[in-house]
C-alpha cells in the first residue's frame, strides 16, 4: 500500500505588516513536508506607515519609510506579487489576475485603507491642493510639500468617522504641528483646530479627562461630536449634518477608513469592508479555514502595528493547534501598545486592551520603567524613533519585543486611577 | 445606580443608559427623551425599534448604518435626535451606549 502525501497550501493575502509577520511566525513552524506557503501582495514596496506622520514634518525623509517589501518574506515562502481578484470562500480558492491559488487554510491580512470618496466634496480637483490626508505615502510627501511654503491661516486637523488606523495620529499631527510652526516662528500666524466625531479629543475616556491639559497648553481649539457631511471645497469649510461649519485655509483629514476592496468583492465583510473575526481567537466567523489579523478584522482593538505583532503570536499557535484538529485558544486581548508625540520632542506611551484603559504607571517593569505611561517624557519619545529600527529588523521578521508579552501586564500599572 | 421614572424603579448606569433593557418601556423611552427635549413621534419610535432590533441580533450601530436602515436617512436622524443622535437615541431606546471609541 502507498500512502499518498499531498501538499496542503497555506495562502496569506496581503505582505503588509501582518502578513509579513506570520509568513516569518510560521514558515519555521509548518512541516514543509506537508505545507507550501504562499503570501499574495500586488504592490512592490513595503511602507513604514508609523513614518507617514513625521514624513508631513520634514522629521523622517522619504527613504526612511519605504523598502522593496519581498526583502522580508522568509526563503521557504512563496512570494506573489499579482492582484488579488476574489476570495472564494465556498470553494477555497482565491482568484489572482494570473490565474486561481487553492487554499487550505488562509489567511487575511488585507489591511484598511483610507476612502475619501465616502464623503461628499472631499476628492475634489482640491485634494492634495488644500485638503490633504497623511495616511498614504502619496498624501504625506504631498502635505509636506505644502507644510514648508505654508505662511499661516486656518490649519484643521480632522477626523471623518470611527474606526481609524492608528487613531491618536491625528491628535500627534496637531501636537507636531504646533512644534513645527513654532520652530519656523510663524507659530502666531497659523490657527489649529482639532475636529472629531467623538466627545473628546482622546479616542479613550480616561486619556480625554487626564491629557486634556495639552490642548490647552498648545493652544489647539476643539470641536467635538462633529459628524461630517460635506467639504466644501469651494467656500474652504466643512459642514456637519447638524450645519456646523468649521472654515480652513488647510485641511488635514483623516477619510474613512474601509476594509480592502477584494473583501467586499467577495462579500466577506462588514458595512466597512472590515471581516467579521472573533475576538479571542482570530477565526473567520463565517468559514472555520479563514483567519483574519491586522487592520482587516473588525475587532474592537485599535487598528494598529503593536496589535497586530500581539495578534500573530496568538494566530500562529492557533494556526497550529487549527492543523492539529484541535480546540483554538481564545487568547488574544486586544492588547495595544502606542507611543503618543506630544511634540517639543517628547511622548507618550500608552499600553491598554479591550477592557482595560490606559492608566499612568511605568513599562515595561513595575518599578523601574524605564517608560513612564500615559505621561510625556523625551525617554518616550526616543522610544517612539527607536521604534522605527524595532519595526524593520524586528517586528517584521517575527521576533518577540523582549519584556513586552501578547496580552497586556497590569504589572506597574495604576489600575485604580 | 437606580433611577425613579414615572414611580418606576430602573438599573442605569453612571450616564443614564439603562443596564437592563427588560426594564425598558416605552414610556420609560418617552420620558427620558423629555430629558432630552425630544418629543416622541411616530418616527422617532420607528427609529428606536430599528435600533432595539440591530441590538437583539448583536449587529454593531453606527451613525453610517443609519444611511442603510431604510428608516430615515443621517440628515434626519439628526434632526429628530439633535446632539449626537447615536448617544441619544440609544439612551432612549434603553440599549448600551455604542463602543465606537477605539
Amino acid at each position: 500500500m502507498y500512502k499518498l502525501v499531498y501538499m496542503k497550501n497555506l495562502v496569506i493575502l496581503g505582505a503588509g505588516t501582518a502578513g509579513t509577520m506570520m509568513a516569518n511566525h510560521l514558515v519555521s513552524k509548518l512541516s514543509k513536508k506537508e505545507w507550501n506557503i504562499h503570501i499574495v501582495d500586488q504592490y512592490k514596496t513595503h511602507y513604514y506607515q508609523p513614518g507617514f506622520l513625521f514624513l508631513p514634518f520634514d522629521i523622517y525623509t522619504e527613504d526612511q519609510v519605504k523598502k522593496v517589501g519581498e526583502k522580508f518574506i522568509p526563503k521557504g515562502v512563496h512570494y506573489i506579487q499579482q492582484k488579488i481578484e476574489k476570495i472564494d470562500a465556498e470553494n477555497n480558492l482565491v482568484s489572482l489576475e494570473n490565474g486561481p491559488l487553492a487554499y487550505d487554510l488562509l489567511i487575511i491580512a488585507t489591511g484598511s485603507k483610507i476612502a475619501p470618496a465616502e464623503v461628499d466634496g472631499m476628492l475634489s480637483d482640491e485634494w492634495h491642493k488644500s485638503v490633504f490626508d497623511f495616511y498614504t505615502y502619496e498624501g504625506a510627501l504631498a502635505l509636506r510639500n505644502k507644510l514648508r511654503d505654508f505662511k499661516g491661516g486656518k490649519l484643521v486637523v480632522h477626523i471623518t468617522e470611527m474606526p481609524i488606523k492608528c487613531p491618536v495620529a491625528p491628535l500627534e499631527f496637531a501636537f507636531l504641528a504646533d512644534s513645527y510652526f513654532h520652530k519656523k516662528g510663524i507659530r502666531d500666524k497659523v490657527d489649529i483646530t482639532y475636529v472629531t466625531p467623538l466627545s473628546g479629543a482622546f479616542t479613550k475616556e480616561f486619556c480625554s479627562k487626564s491629557l486634556g491639559y495639552l490642548l490647552e497648553e498648545k493652544n489647539i481649539k476643539l470641536v467635538t461630536d462633529f459628524a461630517i457631511e460635506q467639504v466644501d471645497f469651494e467656500n474652504n469649510k466643512i459642514i456637519d449634518y447638524a450645519e456646523t461649519e468649521v472654515p480652513y485655509d488647510l485641511l488635514v483629514t483623516v477619510p474613512t477608513n474601509m476594509g480592502d476592496e477584494v473583501i467586499e468583492r467577495s462579500g466577506l465583510g462588514d458595512d466597512l469592508n472590515f471581516v467579521p473575526t472573533h475576538p479571542n481567537t482570530l477565526q473567520s466567523l463565517d468559514h472555520e479555514n479563514i483567519f483574519v489579523i491586522g487592520d482587516a478584522t473588525n475587532v474592537p482593538a485599535s487598528k494598529a502595528g503593536s496589535v497586530a505583532h500581539f495578534q500573530a503570536e496568538t494566530l500562529t499557535d492557533n494556526i497550529l493547534l487549527y492543523i492539529n484538529n484541535k480546540p483554538l485558544k481564545e487568547e488574544f486581548d486586544g492588547h495595544a501598545n502606542c507611543f503618543i508625540e506630544t511634540g517639543n520632542n517628547k511622548a507618550l506611551l500608552i499600553d491598554f486592551n479591550y477592557v482595560q484603559e490606559p492608566v499612568t504607571g511605568n513599562f515595561p517593569f513595575a518599578i523601574i520603567g524605564p517608560l513612564k505611561l500615559l505621561k510625556e517624557s523625551i525617554f518616550n519619545h526616543w522610544g517612539k524613533l527607536a521604534f522605527r529600527w524595532i519595526y524593520w529588523n524586528v517586528l517584521l521578521k517575527g521576533i518577540p519585543i523582549p519584556f513586552v508579552s501578547r496580552n497586556m501586564s497590569t504589572a506597574g500599572k495604576n489600575i485604580n486611577n | 445606580m437606580i433611577k425613579t421614572i414615572k414611580q418606576v424603579e430602573i438599573q442605569v448606569n453612571d450616564e443614564g443608559y439603562l443596564t437592563d433593557f427588560s426594564q425598558w418601556t416605552k414610556e420609560i423611552g418617552a420620558e427620558i427623551a423629555k430629558e432630552h427635549d425630544i418629543e416622541m413621534t411616530d418616527q422617532h419610535w420607528e427609529v428606536i425599534s430599528w435600533i432595539q432590533e440591530r441590538v437583539a441580533a448583536n449587529d454593531p450601530l453606527s451613525v453610517r448604518g443609519i444611511k442603510k436602515s431604510g428608516v430615515i436617512d443621517i440628515k434626519q436622524f439628526y434632526e429628530l435626535f439633535p446632539g449626537g443622535p447615536l448617544k441619544v437615541s440609544t439612551k432612549i431606546a434603553g440599549v448600551p451606549k455604542p463602543k465606537s471609541c477605539i
